[in-house]
């Protein structure tokens, strides 16, 4: 969308974004395939989204897609017309060429170069599928949009089909264009064209939903068309005609008993041109309206509708909603102050008005999920590459593709997750030979799950490998002087020193993974995510990753307190306990430091009115409340607070650091009462104040804190 | 605005700040509001008198007697918080009252006189005198720091 100006820029961007849902499609359909699917409608699911892929490259001139998609096409045609039987091998090669397609359009998409090498390598190969059959090379010219290059088989021996003295079969259809259909720039006029072409038809148009004019919404459409075609063909046939609209319009195609039986045609239309005819303003004829339920799953995509919104506008109907949770907080704060009896209708309405915000609030927050299916498929392909790569063979199961995560998780996750599958492929699951020798099959699994848990989002990487090597990965440690050489560790900080930096247990480093960025880098990304991560493993019986996230961005759940009168917010995740202190807990470390003792460990105090600048530091913290927080590295810190108001959840509003940015401060809220309320980060705010750290003593009891 | 045929045309939106009258290009004003109390942002340089909520977003308000270095005024109630726009950016900018709105032409500005001791002086654009009573107008680029030159 580089030029607004520009109506074919926008076609072609239209036409990406239904190329990423096609590719989707198309890796679905793959994974269908490998699972062992012999349905001949998964074929040609995937058959349809290459050639889907190749007409619109074709409309645009992208001459390298075409021919790539075209090749690719040929040889899926031929699985799809049983001349070939895809083995595991060709499967393989399925996926990489459904990688490479998707290379492609990207490169076609940002103007990039295009990969030609491996084009031409992957060309080779499927040719050598093919055997010796030619194939002329195709003309990308050919190609017009969606809809109009239709070959039908049978089309030639129509006419003897119709002369002949078996009865000819006669189909109803019933055809309603949904808005999407219109929009995607399909004609109506064009399918029942193409329709009369397979033999005698009988169009009728519904004009049933027709309202009148003062009514009609011209962008909605409301025509139906009811076509009775006699024509020696079978259903497939009938649909191929569909086949570019499958999903944007509900199709019926029923095969009549008798072809004699009349019609019982409704106010039959000519040849309607579109939808944006129908200015006839006299009142509907009550016909019978075909509201058959479409057929579901005839292409495995049950017809839900979609409609693509910009992400701007969803923002700021989140920003809305956020507004409207503050107003919400304010009026009932409000009436409360204002005496009202509990029981008055105007608490009670309140209280129906909290129901609702909330409701809102989830929807909302549901618009900008997705589901981590796109994220699961990128994984696939990381796999397939990683196994390729180090010479094994890998399998990605993946489950519960369909939970939803806010968008910008997704997004950020992507790079986290990479790191972990290739971890897994890589260190993970031992190669086909020692799998052979401990008796497993040599095909490694890596399986990748996503599951909703109380509220988080748990996203786990599991192999089947051989486990953590608890042993060497100690030896690494302290080799690296990361431990102490006579520290006794328990399993569980054993695993968690891999994610300190700088630790690497691959015995060398290979291209893959192992390049001293390890999964510290991980465990950072999650964490800004506000999400964590564990590790449990088996020795020979393989190794889990966990991370669990927060559902969205937008709110946090957050521990309300004061400090020095103003009203700060801590995210609730960090704060491990609330201590109340007494004078023997607090110990002078020197003067301006005092440590806590809590349950043998020394944790630093800070006190937060002073590092906030908001009074002089104190020196007497008897009767003092501190937040006992657990940092991003392990170590704990005792925050000096005045009060604890409540634990709620609050909208995350950004704060404008275009001319000041406070040490400490993460972002801000809005309060019930319409003030501001900073929230903190803490690991920030202790890091900006200068480190008075105790050196953790008891490694033991940090870890288990940690983990 | 129907008089915007003539680019010369200008109009200011003068208020008080510590006692003395200053004015700002109405076309950089948004709104202007009354005083709420602000939260302070930690560590904030002196001007900066911290946060409010402006309709669900997070506006910074700067303290303009104390960036101009005038004695600062007890604030309260009669403050008002002149809300201006700049590169995008909302910023408030808390003023003791707004007085009013004046139409003039450029040809009534003029340059203040080269003083370079004085420490507001960079901030004030021009020179205009309205009912016998002098109207420094500021240069609002000037006044709210952007990032770079603000680090600290």
């Amino acid at each position: 969308m580089s030029d607004p100006m520009d109506p074919m820029a926008e076609i072609r961007a239209s036409f990406f974004i239904e190329c990423e849902e096609l590719l989707e499609a198309l890796q679905d359909g793959l994974n269908q395939l490998e699972d062992g699917g012999e349905d001949t409608e998964t074929i040609n699911v995937v058959f349809r989204a290459v050639h889907s892929i190749k007409g619109g490259a074709g409309a645009f001139g992208l001459e390298a897609l075409v021919r790539f998609a075209h090749r690719y096409e040929t040889v899926l045609d031929e699985v799809r017309s049983n001349r070939l039987v895809p083995d595991h091998e060709a499967l393989k090669l399925f996926f990489q060429a459904a990688d490479h397609l998707s290379d492609l359009v990207r490169a076609c998409r940002d103007d990039q170069p295009l990969p030609e090498e491996t084009s031409a390598a992957l060309l080779d190969e499927l040719d050598k599928l093919l055997g010796d059959q030619t194939e002329e090379e195709v003309q990308p010219q050919d190609f017009t949009p969606l809809g109009v290059s239709l070959d039908l088989p049978g089309l030639s021996d129509l006419d003897d089909a119709a002369d002949g003295s078996d009865p000819i079969p006669c189909w109803t259809i019933h055809f309603k264009p949904a808005f999407e259909l219109y929009e995607t720039g399909n004609e109506p006029q064009m399918l029942l064209r193409n329709l009369c072409a397979l033999g005698e038809a009988e169009v009728s148009c519904d004009i049933g939903e027709l309202p009148g004019l003062l009514d009609l919404k011209p962008e909605t459409p409301h025509l139906a068309w009811t076509i009775r075609l006699t024509a020696d063909v079978d259903e497939a046939e009938i649909r191929a005609v569909f086949e570019f609209v499958e999903g944007l319009c509900r199709l019926d195609i029923t095969r009549d008993a008798d072809p004699a039986a009349a019609p019982e045609a409704a106010a039959p239309a000519p040849m309607p041109d579109a939808a944006a005819e129908p200015g006839d303003p006299r009142p509907a004829t009550p016909s019978p309206a075909p509201e058959a339920a479409p057929k579901a799953g005839s292409a495995g995509n049950s017809s839900k509708s979609v409609v693509r919104v910009d992400l701007e506008r969803i923002e700021r109907l989140v920003n809305l909603v956020g507004e409207l949770v503050i107003n919400q907080a304010m009026l009932s704060q409000s009436l409360e102050s204002a005496g009202l009896s509990p029981h008055s209708d105007a608490m009670n309405g309140l209280e129906e008005f909290q129901r609702l915000t909330r409701d809102i609030q989830d929807s909302v927050m549901m618009i900008r999920a997705q589901p981590v299916k796109s994220l699961f498929q990128r994984m696939s392909r990381i796999v397939r590459e990683a196994s390729a790569a180090v010479g094994k063979e890998v399998r990605l199961i993946t489950d519960g593709e369909n939970t939803e995560v806010d968008k910008t998780v997704i997004e950020r996750l992507a790079d986290p997750l990479t790191h972990m599958i290739r971890n897994a492929v890589d260190h993970g699951l031992e190669t086909a030979e020692a799998r052979k020798a401990s008796g497993k099959t040599e095909e490694g699994h890596v399986r990748l799950t996503a599951a909703h848990r109380s509220g988080r989002v748990v996203i786990e990487v599991a192999d089947d490998g051989g486990g953590i090597d608890r042993q060497k990965v100690l030896e690494t440690a302290v080799r690296k002087g990361l431990v102490p050489s006579d520290a006794v560790l328990s399993d569980t900080e054993i695993d968690n020193l891999l994610f300190l930096p700088g630790f690497s247990t691959a015995g060398k480093v290979s291209n893959l993974s192992g390049r001293g960025v390890g999964m510290d880098v991980v465990k950072t990304a999650i964490q800004q995510l506000g999400g964590r991560i564990s590790i449990a493993s088996e020795r020979h019986r393989g190794t889990t990753f966990t991370i669990s996230l927060p559902l969205t961005l937008a709110v946090l759940d957050g521990m309300v307190v004061d400090v020095a009168g103003e009203t700060l917010v801590l995210p609730l995740n960090v704060v491990v306990e609330t201590l109340s202190l007494s004078s023997e807990d607090v110990q002078m470390l020197r003067p301006g430091a005092n440590v806590v003792r809590v349950r043998g460990g020394f944790v630093p105090i800070y006190d937060l009115g002073a590092m906030l600048g908001y009074r002089p530091v104190r020196t007497d913290f008897t009767g003092c409340i501190v937040l006992l927080i657990s940092l991003d590295d392990g170590h704990r810190a005792a925050l000096v607070i005045d009060g604890i108001q409540d634990q709620r959840q609050v909208v995350i509003k950004g704060l404008d650091d275009s001319f000041y940015r406070a040490p400490g401060i993460a972002a801000a809220t809005i309060l019930g009462d319409g003030q501001i309320a900073l929230i903190l980060d803490p690991a920030d705010i202790i890091a900006g104040n200068g480190p008075i750290r105790v050196p953790d003593r008891s490694l033991k009891e940090k870890r288990a804190d940690h983990g | 605005m129907a008089e915007q045929a003539s680019t010369n045309d200008l109009e200011l939106l003068t208020f008080r700040v510590a006692d003395q009258e200053y004015s700002l290009d109405i076309m950089s004003v948004r709104e202007i509001r009354g005083w709420t109390r602000t939260t302070p942002m930690p560590h904030a340089p002196s001007y900066m008198r911290g946060v409010i909520n402006l309709r669900g977003t997070v506006l910074p308000v700067m303290d303009l007697a104390a960036r101009l270095n005038l004695p600062s005024q007890e604030t309260g109630d009669r403050n008002v918080i002149i809300v201006v726009h700049l590169n995008g950016v909302l910023t408030g900018l808390l003023v003791d009252a707004v007085s009013d709105i004046v139409a003039m032409t450029v040809d009534d500005l003029q340059p203040p006189p080269d003083m370079a001791s004085e420490p507001s002086m960079a901030v004030v654009r021009a020179l205009t005198v309205i009912d016998d009573r002098m109207i420094r107008v500021l240069d609002l680029t000037a006044v709210v720091p952007n990032r770079a030159d603000d680090a600290a």
